[in-house]
């Protein structure tokens, strides 16, 4: 990439909310229904149907302007987005344009390109979504779904602060991030939970001043946003060295070319002529209800992420795998309050369980391993009635049985033996039947006790101690 | 106040709807005249007035986030121009 020209990146993201019903309605907004099922006058903008705002996405609205440090508006009004497309039954959205309810946020990012970065957050507005065109094939029409006609979005608008595709994916994951750890979006992208627009242009270095910049819509995973991106700002640079100039427009991205097209058409239309939606009576937030939402807000990603460093002792690296998804942090933290030892419980949680969800495809909080029986299990470790080679054989015992580690370690007779006298007799055993190494060790290669622990284990089935094995062994060939 | 031809068809455009050209004269005129009236409020003083979006003096009317039944796929579709069993038919929409 040209480094005579700088890329200026600002992002728009439309979260869907996991509310049970629309924004101005009571109609189900469960995914994968009949077409059309889930809908009634507000939804299909039947003349004389009036909204009623659905409480809950305002407490969801102030839920992500909290998590992203803006400031909550006291009084936000919703406005009309005027336009025609047969996905929008009322030939206007409900949206918010002069003053959405969220303001003036920002979110700490860092890459490896220019380190820790803030990205300043222009707005979040609550606005209602638009049903679905379903393309027939063949010859005909098109067919219009309206059961997604009004399910609550948050729009959150990001300034133009990111210089890199890498930027850009930093802050999604981070903002993807805490709209699934604040409970208010699934967060799935292929279903169109979490969508992104990009605004992309370049400048010469130096210039204060933006390019002209292109808007890359509706690109559903994160790889793609990235493919879009640089593929945008190479096309960009590649027009300006040879002459010519970006105009603004809206581009697609096309997944199979990884390039992106211009989407003629649709430019004349970009006049809105928003105006404050008469059927709908502006919004008040009073400060308590602010500082209520505050109080019952979890515990962020990052701040977990220093609670588990700084608390808990583990490694960053660790600290991060275990908080990238709530529900994993949940699990560990279950854990952990019954057997207080995170390193061990962190150990296993990014390890055996980990690997287990990978495997099967569960979610955390579907698989038999409870936090109650990894505990159970984690205090036989530490206590050393079994070693971690047998907590591994045990572990996929409760996996498939759901019972609980003592009763496997009891039925299966797993107890680690740590009867020195036991023990002593199978060193002996050993001792006889490696003349060879016996000899090897006491001419200074003392590498072979290695072998000769194993050999102990191996008699004794894996549940002799191998700290005492090892002891024994020195005593008698010393 | 002086609404050109460019700016009526503009507005047309935008509201779909189809003028010959002598309507677009027409109209230029009557939205002139439209205008001039009700730009008689400029000459109101209101400095320090906030804007105002609704003449009721209220706010905040909400719903609790509680299921209530749909009219259901037959009914919505009752009135469409076109339809097949469970969607609403328009022209192919080309992007």
């Amino acid at each position: 990439m040209s480094s005579l020209f700088e890329p200026v990146i600002g992002l728009e993201v439309h979260v869907q909310l996991t509310t049970d019903t629309k924004i101005f309605c009571g109609c189900s907004t469960e995914f994968g229904r009949t077409p059309n099922s889930q809908t009634c006058p507000v939804c299909l903008g039947l003349p004389g149907a009036l909204p009623v705002l659905n409480r809950q996405v305002v407490e969801n609205a102030i839920k992500a302007g909290l998590a992203t440090n803006c400031r909550i508006a006291p009084r936000s009004v919703f406005a009309r987005k005027n336009y025609f497309y047969p996905d929008l039954p009322k030939g206007y959205q409900i949206s918010q344009f002069e003053l959405p309810i969220c303001e003036h946020g920002w979110l700490d990012i860092e890459t490896e390109g220019r380190g820790p970065q803030r990205i300043g957050i222009t707005r979040i507005h609550m606005e209602e979504d638009a049903g679905k065109l379903l393309h027939a094939e063949g010859e005909g029409g098109s067919r219009v779904d309206l059961n997604r006609a009004c399910t609550p979005l948050l729009e959150i608008v990001s300034e133009p602060d990111m210089r890199s595709a890498d930027e850009a994916i930093a802050y999604l994951k981070k903002l993807h991030q805490i709209v699934v750890y604040l409970g208010i979006c699934d967060g799935n992208l292929e279903e169109g939970s979490f969508r992104c627009d990009a605004n992309v242009s370049v400048r010469p270095r130096g210039q204060e001043e933006f390019g002209t910049r292109a808007e890359l819509k509706n690109i559903n995973s994160f790889r793609f946003i990235r493919e879009a991106i640089d593929y945008e700002i190479e096309r960009q640079i590649e027009l300006i060295e040879d002459g010519g100039t970006v105009i603004q427009e809206t581009r697609l991205f096309d997944s199979d070319k990884g390039t992106t097209r211009s989407m003629r058409g649709k430019e004349e239309a970009h006049d809105y002529r928003y105006f404050p939606d008469p059927d709908l009576l502006p919004l008040t937030v009073a400060p308590e209800w602010v500082e209520r939402v505050r109080t019952e807000l979890p515990e962020l990603p990052e701040a977990k992420l220093a609670r588990y460093q700084q608390e808990l002792g583990l490694k960053p690296y660790d600290a991060e795998v275990l908080t990238a998804d709530r529900k994993v942090a949940e699990y560990f933290e279950a854990c952990l309050a019954r057997h207080d030892n995170p390193k061990l419980c962190a150990n296993w949680v990014q390890g055996d369980i980990q690997r287990k969800l990978n495997e099967t495809g569960l979610a955390v909080n579907a698989i038999p391993v409870t936090p109650e029986l990894l505990a159970g299990l984690l205090k036989r470790i530490d206590d050393k009635s079994i070693s971690s080679n047998i907590a591994k054989q045990v572990f996929e015992l409760i996996w498939e049985s759901g019972k609980d580690a003592d009763t496997i370690i009891e039925e299966k007779g797993l107890k680690q033996v740590t009867d020195s006298g036991a023990i002593e007799a199978l060193v002996d055993e050993v001792l006889a039947n490696c003349q060879p190494q016996v000899e090897q060790y006491r001419s200074g290669q003392t590498k072979v006790l290695g072998f000769m622990v194993g050999q102990v284990m191996k008699a004794s089935r894996g549940k002799a101690n191998p700290q005492l094995v090892n002891e024994l062994l020195r005593k008698k060939l010393d | 106040m002086s609404m050109t031809r460019e700016q009526v068809a503009h507005v047309a455009r935008l509201a779909r709807l189809d003028l010959a050209d002598n309507e677009l004269d027409r109209l230029a005129a009557d939205m002139d005249a439209i205008l001039s009236y009700v730009d008689k409020l400029n000459e109101l003083d209101i400095d320090g007035i906030e804007p105002t979006a609704h003449a009721v003096p209220m706010e905040n009317a909400f719903r609790e986030d509680r299921v209530r039944p749909s009219i259901g796929t037959e009914k919505a579709l009752v009135n469409a121009p076109a339809a097949d069993d469970s969607c609403f038919l328009v022209p192919k929409v080309i992007e």
